[in-house]
């Protein structure tokens, strides 16, 4: 046959569609948003499958999504009963039935969807699913397993979230220079739950986990783009994110099992995006706000230099100290505690590590095994299996698994 | 070589699935029919029956929007091959991506002759 399609075009170009048509329609009518541009795309795939693709395959699309709503707006619109009955008696070109779908358009619906709907009142898993949903283009099925959750429940889960954006009647705009900075602070906690989702993802899909992250980052990407958004947290998240991705091949061997950092394959870092992370970085230390990403991003900077100088662990030491004290998380104090191990030794880090008590953790058993062995390989023992109990991933089993045996 | 309408009948699956999953629905349509254009016997007759707007016309000229028959033999599509025998034809039939969805058929008929020659 003649060209081939892009890869991912109908996700890449369904998330644009959806956007522009839910700002064209409102927060209170998303279903039909998301009907008219899947069935834009069930006509591309019938007609392209027997006819061929068409020379320019996106306009097409828009062309075709463009017609789909104004017809749907011109059987709909006299029955909505939004409409006075002053109105009603004119004719029906009153009504902006063209869809914008000039590249300037998607960029600012998109932006402008990002805020609608990392809404504060939402909660944090809706907020993904509908991200996911909506700003990315992913199916029910592919939210589910991204979640290792089933169809009814991501349906149940999206449906109220829905319902939740028409109660409160939120507008599908950037919000205004003095609340910018509060109302970006879930998208930005979106934005890094989704790249987490994909780095330490539960579900055994690999090509999904790293669509995951390259999502996240893309969206990021276009905050930093924009002027409005474009603040040093954002570029800090932005360079956290492209140092933690550059490490992705090395992170699964052939067999699909981690690969811890110490024994992973630096070759197959990239570097690429490190550079780019190290930019970013650069980009976020402007201001006067040192967030949490700005940490973050640092540290994640130092673990991609892969010398083991006692003074990188210093820095990184200092680093966490800072982290804990304007973002505690059980995660950061045992990263901590390990950065800790290799400047004071193991027996220092056991002590300050058995005084975290956090028995409901596995990374926290995982922790101490690690810290025990080659000291009390006994104990080291007893806390892996702990860890093993708790642990609910089959990669994470395998991982606990192996340390248990190289014992 | 006579002509031969392939039928599908299915679920109108394509409504659930997401983006990607229609993309990779359309590649494994698109090279199964390469293949049988590649031996000249299929030249692009055929079409998708849009789900949407359609109608049923009753035998009391009653018009209603659906169902259009069973649910597992709603008509999806046609495309039009070129084959010596109905068995040929159904030989192709056999590499389209609707019969990996259970319930679903493809229905194999001859396009009747008018001139009676070939």
């Amino acid at each position: 046959m003649q060209q081939e399609l892009i890869p991912h075009l109908f996700r890449t170009e369904y998330r644009k569609i959806v956007s522009v048509l839910c700002r064209h329609f409102g927060l209170g009518q998303v279903e039909i948003a998301e009907d008219l541009a899947s069935d834009t795309f069930v006509a591309a795939a019938q007609t392209w499958a027997l006819k061929g693709l068409p020379p320019n395959p996106t306009a097409w699309l828009y062309n075709v999504a463009k017609n789909k709503a104004k017809n749907h707006l011109q059987r709909h619109a006299l029955f909505e009963g939004k409409i006075s009955p002053a109105i009603q008696t004119n004719a029906p070109e009153f009504y902006e039935t063209e869809v914008d779908l000039s590249p300037q358009n998607i960029t600012d619906s998109q932006l402008q969807m990002m805020f609608a709907i990392c809404h504060p009142s939402i909660s944090p898993e809706a907020q993904i699913g509908l991200s996911l949903r909506i700003l990315c283009g992913f199916g029910i099925e592919e939210i589910a397993d991204a979640f290792l959750s089933n169809k009814e429940t991501i349906n149940k889960r999206l449906f109220r979230a829905k319902e939740k954006l028409r109660e409160l009647k939120i507008n599908i705009e950037i919000p205004n220079e003095s609340e910018i900075e509060e109302r970006l602070a879930p998208v930005l906690t979106t934005i890094y739950l989704l790249f987490n989702e994909g780095y330490y993802s539960v579900s055994q899909n690999n090509i999904l986990r790293k669509d995951l992250c390259l999502e996240a980052m893309r969206l990021c990407t276009m905050l930093v783009e924009n002027p409005l958004t474009n603040k040093p947290q954002v570029n800090a998240l932005l360079a956290l994110m492209c140092f933690h991705a550059s490490r992705f091949e090395a992170r699964i061997d052939k067999n699909g099992e981690y690969v811890l950092y110490d024994e992973q394959d630096t070759s197959l870092w990239d570097p690429e995006l490190i550079s780019k992370g190290a930019y970013f970085l650069n980009c976020s230390a402007t201001g006067t706000e040192l967030s949490k990403y700005h940490l973050e991003a640092t540290i994640a900077f130092w673990q991609t230099q892969k010398t083991a100088v006692k003074e990188k662990w210093e820095i990184v030491l200092k680093l966490y100290d800072q982290l804990l004290q304007i973002a505690p998380s059980p995660i950061a104090a045992l990263n901590r505690i390990y950065v800790l191990s290799k400047i004071k030794g193991k027996r220092e880090a056991i002590f300050e590590a058995e005084k975290l008590k956090l028995t409901g953790d596995q990374f926290y058993f995982a922790l101490l095994g690690e810290l025990y062995t080659d000291i009390d390989n006994e104990t080291a023992k007893l806390n892996f299996q702990k860890a093993l109990k708790l642990a609910k991933t089959a990669t994470d089993k395998q991982t606990i698994q192996k340390k248990i045996e190289r014992l | 070589m006579k002509d031969y309408m392939l039928i599908f009948r299915h679920q109108n699956g394509l409504d659930v699935a997401s983006p990607e999953q229609i993309q990779i629905w359309m590649k494994q349509t698109m090279d199964w029919l390469g293949t049988i254009a590649a031996q000249g016997k299929y030249d692009g007759r055929g079409n998708g029956l849009v789900f949407d707007d359609a109608r049923v016309v009753h035998h009391n000229k009653m018009v209603t929007n659906g169902p259009f028959g069973e649910i597992k033999e709603t008509l999806g599509g046609y495309v039009i091959v070129k084959a010596e025998s109905a068995d040929e034809a159904a030989e192709f039939a056999k590499g389209s991506p609707i019969l990996m969805g259970e319930g679903n058929t493809i229905e194999v008929r001859q396009l009747a002759r008018e001139d009676g020659i070939h």
